[in-house]
């Protein structure tokens, strides 16, 4: 498994499935060390977040979503369907070693800092019938291992968020969306296999972590806030050149599509008249919506810079 | 803008000041009495071609087509441009409502040109403050305004690195005061008498003092000492404003006392009225949404206002149209595409085919739509890539290092 290869010390114990922390404690709970909670959360902008904390912590999600900046009530547990689709693990499985899948890579780990106090905690890997105990810095190998840095939290704090005191969670929130579709592509099976090698290494950044939360164009943010008043989310063109080219393919289509013909003569002559209309539209639009784009990102760039700049601050713990 | 009800001495004339723009007779505002009485220059073609030559590339359509058609003293700015010697741009706007239309973005649109082709700094003033007095709006309210339409400034595509907002109420009240005040109060002290005021600006005994001493502080900015933070030691710093040509008076009460502090005067590059829908009978009015283009609409409603209230110039009938063509004097969406349409050739071609009668008002009005709608969809994609922080990052009172670059 995954653990050895990095070198982590850890005792497994296998046991007939358990859906809750009192059922896993029938078995491990005289091992010492400490049993972990682990709830699976969404919010209304279909960010996601895993909040693994000590049996005996109290978790208040109302708290937990206004430190986010989430608001009250911003965030609730996740349906059923994410939690196969992004930490592909069972019902009653949830736990940080989940994070070794891409598909939880946009999912936030808020971890408890009493797991610090605790000689070694238990986890399940990627299934109910068996617990792990690790110790918490080799959890923090593990996350390390897959480009993740642990955030470890005051779960019961219960600071005042306002104007002045900006909610102090912020910095976890994910800088990405994930839609889930309602019927998953692939059912996973409600066991997951647990001795699958996956690679250590992962492809994108900790994005939830690391990224300052302003000004991505990317992100919901700048759609959800700036959304003109007709309803329909504008694309925003600028983090996407994507759809610069997808506009210019649209318009060479509907130029080809209307002028569609046989005759190879009339093709040579439609790849002319394409050339000759295209052309100057679409240098007018490179020239113009190039130039904006470059001082856009330029803007953006400075801004995040300006914001991290003047909000570098040791947290208050 | 305010409206005035008591008329001054020349009600034959057309009335042309910062709160009140009216054509004779609901005619077409006279743009050479109006330069005339005001004492300003005509930009000539020769300026159009020097700025093409100093800046290397195409001048800006609005140059072109003699959108800014009158200037005070733009060619001792290139004079001092062509010996290396820089300068700083200052443009502004009252934020009296959340809507922009095209006509606001217009000197906008040529600021950012000026600020990309002579790579020069840009301080932008939100006179909110102003639309507080006059439009009896909370403080509040217009502080809101002044960052809504901020948002829209910055997405015309200024350079965060080159570019100061600040609205006057953060602004002027602040630790920047002492040099405002001086410019401030040396502004008030060195106009002659209040009666100067009056005459420029047309107030009457019933305006509260605020008004009065208002105008100065759309002046202070024209004076690089008022900004320290980025023009400290440069008192030598020439200013252009780029602005429409009813805030004139501003600027030539500015230029007046200028001297008399020890400073340039400032330079002016000024721009006729953007037209209403319904015709050129003096400029746009945010109360009414079907004068104007919103940059909030969509190409439906583009398409529909144009369709429904462009004032046409081409005759009644088919028949007669072919025969006389259009009036292209009184035709909107040829107006409009003389703004907006890029392409010198196009815009010909259309004047000569329509004006005789070939083409007809539709495909006009099709074209105009079109080209309206990619500016404002443009324009959108820019508006919505703005953030708050980016707003704050703009208005923050910080160094430009790179501002001449």
């Amino acid at each position: 498994m995954v653990l050895q290869e990095l070198g982590i010390k850890f005792e497994q114990y296998d046991h007939p499935a358990v859906l809750t922390v009192e059922a896993q404690a029938k078995y491990v709970g005289d091992k010492g060390g400490g049993l972990s909670k682990n709830l699976f959360l969404k919010d209304k902008k279909s960010r996601f977040y895993i909040v693994s904390a000590l049996a005996d912590t109290k978790v208040d999600l109302k708290v937990l979503s206004q430190r986010l900046g989430l608001g009250k009530g911003g965030i609730r547990m996740a349906p059923e369907e994410a939690l196969g689709q992004l930490l592909q693990v069972p019902l009653g499985c949830v736990t940080p070693f989940a994070l070794i899948n891409e598909s939880a890579s946009y999912v936030s780990l808020l971890l408890d800092k009493e797991f610090k106090t605790q000689p070694h905690c238990f986890f399940h890997p990627l299934s109910n019938e068996t617990s792990i105990s690790v110790q918490a810095s080799d959890l923090d190998k593990f996350l390390k291992s897959i480009g993740r840095e642990p955030s470890y939290v005051d779960l019961e704090a219960n600071p005042p968020v306002g104007k002045d005191q900006p909610p102090d969670l912020a910095i976890l929130v994910p800088s990405g969306t994930i839609d889930i579709p309602d019927a998953p592509e692939n059912s996973t099976p409600s066991q997951a296999v647990s001795e699958k090698s996956f690679p250590v290494q992962k492809k994108c950044t900790p994005a939830s972590v690391d990224s300052v939360k302003s000004a991505k164009p990317s992100s919901a943010d700048p759609n959800a806030k700036d959304k003109p008043n007709n309803a329909a989310p504008q694309p925003n063109a600028f983090a996407e050149s994507r759809l610069f080219v997808d506009e210019i393919l649209k318009k060479t289509t509907e130029l080809l599509l209307s002028e569609l013909t046989e005759d190879v003569a009339k093709q040579e002559a439609l790849a002319n008249s394409v050339r000759k209309h295209l052309a100057p539209d679409l240098q007018n639009l490179t020239r113009t919506f190039c130039s904006l784009l470059q001082v856009m990102f330029k803007n953006t760039a400075y801004t995040q810079g300006f914001y991290a700049g003047s909000n570098c601050q040791p947290k208050r713990l | 803008m305010e409206k005035r009800e008591d008329k001054q001495e020349e009600e034959q004339e057309q009335v042309v000041n910062p709160w009140e723009v009216t054509a004779k007779d609901g005619g077409k505002i006279d743009y050479d009495k109006l330069i005339d009485k005001f004492g300003c220059q005509r930009l000539e073609e020769p300026l159009v071609d020097r700025v093409q030559r100093l800046t290397g590339r195409p001048a800006h359509v609005f140059l072109r087509r003699g959108v800014f058609f009158a200037h005070r003293d733009f060619d001792e700015i290139l004079n001092g441009y062509e010996k290396g010697k820089k300068f700083y741009l200052y443009t502004g706007r009252g934020p009296s409502s959340e809507a922009l239309h095209l006509g606001h973005l217009v000197p906008f649109m040529f600021t950012k040109y000026l600020q990309d082709a002579f790579k020069v700094p840009l301080v932008i003033q939100l006179t909110d403050d102003e639309k507080c007095m006059w439009k009896n709006l909370s403080v509040e309210e217009c502080q809101r305004l002044a960052r809504e339409n901020a948002k829209d400034i910055i997405a015309c595509g200024f350079d965060i690195t080159k570019t100061f907002i600040f609205s006057d109420f953060d602004y002027v009240g602040g630790s920047f005061l002492y040099f405002w005040w001086d410019n401030y109060i040396g502004t008030h002290i060195n106009i002659t008498t209040y009666m100067q005021v009056v005459g420029i600006f047309g107030f009457s005994g019933e305006d509260h003092i605020g008004k009065v001493s208002f105008p100065p502080i759309q002046a202070a900015p024209s004076f690089p000492s008022s900004f320290p933070h980025l023009f400290s030691g440069k008192d030598d710093l020439r200013c252009l404003i780029p602005c429409a040509i009813d805030q004139d008076p501003y600027f030539r009460m500015t230029r007046d006392v200028a001297p008399r502090l020890g400073y340039h005067k400032p330079s002016l590059i000024e721009s006729s009225f953007f037209p209403a829908l319904q015709g050129e009978t003096g400029k746009m009015s945010a109360s009414d949404p079907n004068s104007a283009i919103y940059v909030t609409d969509s190409a439906k409603v583009i398409k529909n206002k144009i369709n429904k209230y462009a004032f046409s110039g081409g005759q009644d009938s088919i028949e007669k149209h072919r025969e006389l063509g259009a009036n292209l004097e009184v035709d909107i969406p040829v107006k409009y595409l003389s703004f907006f349409l890029e392409d010198d050739a196009e815009l010909e071609h259309i004047k000569t085919e329509y004006g005789a009668g070939r083409m007809l008002t539709g495909e006009v009005k099709k074209r105009l739509a079109d080209v309206l709608t990619e500016l404002v969809d443009r324009h959108r994609a820019a508006r919505a890539a703005v953030t708050e922080e980016m707003v704050d990052a703009f208005m923050a009172v910080r160094p430009l290092p790179n501002m001449f670059d």
